[in-house]
């Protein structure tokens, strides 16, 4: 029994069990002093349809053998040019919404096939070249917003302008789109039905993904490469892939992010955007060589349910806003367990 | 391979080598030129900046001869700097004597602090670089919580002047003056080019001259020839009988504490903390400061150290100017060279993976 106990202890991993309690804790300490814990839980479900899908890009490129994507932020910024070129040409709603993402994916489809290729040729290191690489196009691009020939008055600054703002409002265009359609609200909690199912349909859509042709063959070459030659599989192709994939979804990711948010934001917005991403799917499970649906569904949950309570219900025992520096904490802290246990898995 | 065809490849790479500083110095030159700047005024400007940014650099060239990479984790060693500067100020340490207070008091804590990274390096070889970055973002939290929830609450810190009004945690900025220039001004000359008075820090240089001459003769120490070795292949040099753990540990150690010096070094030089962010870019400003010169992620030597600092913060006054005269904003200038970091970065990341690569398939 204790055994078996243990057993799931170490199944689980002692951080996530850690963590697990901690949302726990949080949840009771406002039941106690009486918050409004529908409030929470609603703030909690929004922030998970927000996050969820660019939490789920960050999949392909784990199952594909690229450890985790610190890159991502290129995909997002795809979806930001997709973003900005809606709101420039003035088309609003779901309309909006698609175009957006149609361009983004247009534009992350090459971006993800090259940034393959470059993680083609330095293997081993593909987490540091990810991380310095969407560092570097982040600041590329915040010169890019500077200087695009964008004329839309409500987008560019008001004096001189020159030169999109830091961010953007989507009131008049397409915010909350997916959050409003099929909104319902029970036991005071507001359910924002459409960007929901459009993270569970993109969950579906990848669990699907992943059981066909091409997604075995992804998965193979990952967790054998030499077995998969042997069959016929070529790793630098699938890696590629798995690449692609992962860029197309943070760009589409993004566009959900900002629709629910309400707010496109530029510059130097995006440069830290993977680490919470990458903290949810290992606190859901993921390691840095094996995820699953169920790791990025679960893992965004709980750490966005902390980031949404954790501010609220630590003002009430504590002055000062506690909640910022135990993201830091929490999110490192799991991407760090995972970095130091990544030999220890059978791969 | 023939003898004439690994001296073209020597050739080859030797101009590639180069050929990073000299796109950089070009670049530079180009801005001068662009923004009209005079010799007068980037001398005086640069005499300060390399004073006070060099030993942060130096502090990475340890880890890198003992095959670990850019130690990302010098950020680490920044923090212990910044808690000794708060703690010395509070106790009202002042001039040179305080500064040195704040410097033996950074030691033990930077050794505390490499320790625990070196132990962590250990524990994820292979990924120091990846893993040093996200112990930086760790450490910050850490940091944070110690500072501005700690303070004042938990540890007794009462000075109205360095702590919120709440009563607990640092103020945004603490102000260093009593410490500010303790090493600059302890003999400084002072040269008057083109009208302009330019303050040459002495004292400054000898100790980054130090620094250089202190790694200069590690190199050749016994602990310095296995660090090499290490960094040429930890597994032949783990046969041939080198500690390869506990070197690696010394590594780290030093580098930590050298950058804590250093990030003192430059406090004294700016004279005020910016408690919650001071740190946050050293790492990547010391180094794509080093690699400016064209060093690498295995290689590096004391005078790519210096050149790139030079050349490094050159960039950095020149590129407001230039993309001001160039576009009518600094603010384009101030992306340019944040996005030149960046990628400068990225660039050696890239080669040092690419040719890790290519050796493993030959």
């Amino acid at each position: 029994m204790i055994d078996r106990l243990l057993g799931m202890v170490r199944e689980m991993g002692v951080p996530r069990l850690l963590i697990a309690g901690f949302v726990v804790l949080l949840f009771a300490t406002a039941v106690a002093t009486h918050m409004d814990i529908a409030a929470l839980v609603t703030d909690s479900i929004v922030r998970v349809a927000r996050n969820g899908v660019l939490v789920l890009a960050l999949l392909p490129a784990i199952q594909g053998g690229l450890g985790l994507n610190f890159g991502l932020p290129l995909g997002v910024i795809c979806g930001l040019v997709g973003c900005v070129i809606a709101l420039n040409a003035g088309i609003a709603g779901v309309a909006g919404l698609l175009v957006a993402s149609g361009i983004g994916v247009a534009l992350a489809v090459p971006a993800g096939a090259g940034y393959g290729w470059l993680l083609n040729r330095t293997r081993g290191q593909e987490m540091m070249v990810g991380t310095y690489l969407g560092f570097a196009a982040v600041s590329g691009m915040s010169i890019f917003w500077l200087l695009a020939p964008f004329t839309n008055p409500t987008l560019v600054w008001a004096i001189g302008g020159k030169g999109l703002r830091t961010t953007l409002s989507l009131g008049d265009s397409f915010a909350k789109v997916l959050d409003h359609w099929l909104q319902f609200t029970v036991l005071g909690v507001t359910i924002p039905t459409g960007a929901l199912l459009a993270f569970l349909a993109m969950c579906a859509l990848v669990w699907w993904f992943f059981r066909t042709r091409m997604g075995i063959t992804i998965t193979a070459a990952r967790s054998n490469p030499r077995f998969a030659r042997a069959a016929g599989i070529s790793d630098t192709r699938t890696r590629v892939q798995a690449s692609v994939l992962s860029t197309v979804l943070a760009a589409i990711g993004i566009v959900i992010y900002s629709q629910s948010y309400g707010f496109v934001q530029l510059y130097t917005a995006p440069l830290l955007m993977a680490f919470p991403a990458i903290a949810c799917i290992l606190i859901g499970g993921a390691s840095v060589t094996r995820a699953t649906v169920a790791h990025v569904i679960i893992g965004t949950f709980l750490f966005q349910s902390i980031l949404t309570t954790a501010l609220p219900v630590t003002s009430q025992v504590i002055e000062g806003d506690i909640s910022e520096t135990a993201r830091l904490i929490i999110q490192n802290g799991m991407i760090l367990y995972a970095l130091t246990r990544m030999g220890k898995e059978s791969a | 391979m023939t003898a004439s065809e690994k001296r073209g490849r020597g050739v080859g790479s030797a101009i590639a080598g180069q050929a990073v500083p000299i796109l950089f110095a070009v670049l530079c030159l180009f801005g001068i030129w662009v923004a009209k700047i005079t010799p007068a005024f980037l001398l005086g400007e640069l005499s300060a900046r390399v004073g006070r940014n060099s030993v942060l650099v130096l502090s990475l060239l340890l880890p890198i001869l003992a095959g670990l990479g850019l130690n990302f984790g010098i950020v680490i060693g920044a923090m212990a700097g910044q808690l000794a500067a708060v703690l010395i100020v509070h106790w009202g340490g002042k001039g040179i004597l305080g500064f040195s207070e704040a410097w033996l008091l950074a030691t033990p804590l930077a050794v505390l602090f490499g320790l625990v990274t070196g132990l962590l390096f250990n524990k994820a070889k292979g990924r120091e670089m990846v893993t040093g970055l996200i112990a930086g973002f760790f450490a910050n939290g850490v940091y944070q919580l110690l500072v501005l929830f700690a303070f004042g609450s938990l540890i007794p810190f009462h000075d109205p002047g360095m702590v919120l009004p709440q009563g607990y945690g640092l103020r945004n900025t603490v102000d260093l003056t009593t410490i500010q220039y303790a090493v600059d001004n302890l003999v400084a000359l002072r040269v008057t080019l083109e009208g302009v008075v330019t303050r040459i820090p002495i004292i400054t240089y000898v100790v980054v001259l130090a620094f250089c001459a202190f790694n200069l003769m590690f190199f050749r120490t016994k602990l310095g020839q296995q660090l090499r070795a290490m960094g040429q292949d930890p597994h032949v040099a783990a046969i041939a009988g080198i500690p390869v753990d506990r070197n690696r540990l010394i590594a780290t150690i030093l580098s930590t504490v050298f950058a804590s010096w250093g990030q003192l070094l430059f406090l004294q030089n700016i004279g005020t903390l910016n408690t919650y962010s001071s740190h946050e870019q050293v790492g990547m400003f010391a180094i794509a400061a080093l690699l400016v010169s064209g060093a690498t992620v295995t290689r590096a030597t004391v005078g790519q150290a210096i050149l790139g600092t030079i050349l490094f913060h050159t960039l950095f006054i020149v590129s407001p100017l230039a993309g001001k005269a160039l576009a009518g904003d600094a603010q384009i200038g101030e992306y340019f060279r944040v996005f030149v970091a960046y990628a400068v970065i990225t660039v050696a990341l890239v080669l040092h993976a690419w040719q890790i690569a290519r050796a493993e398939r030959e």
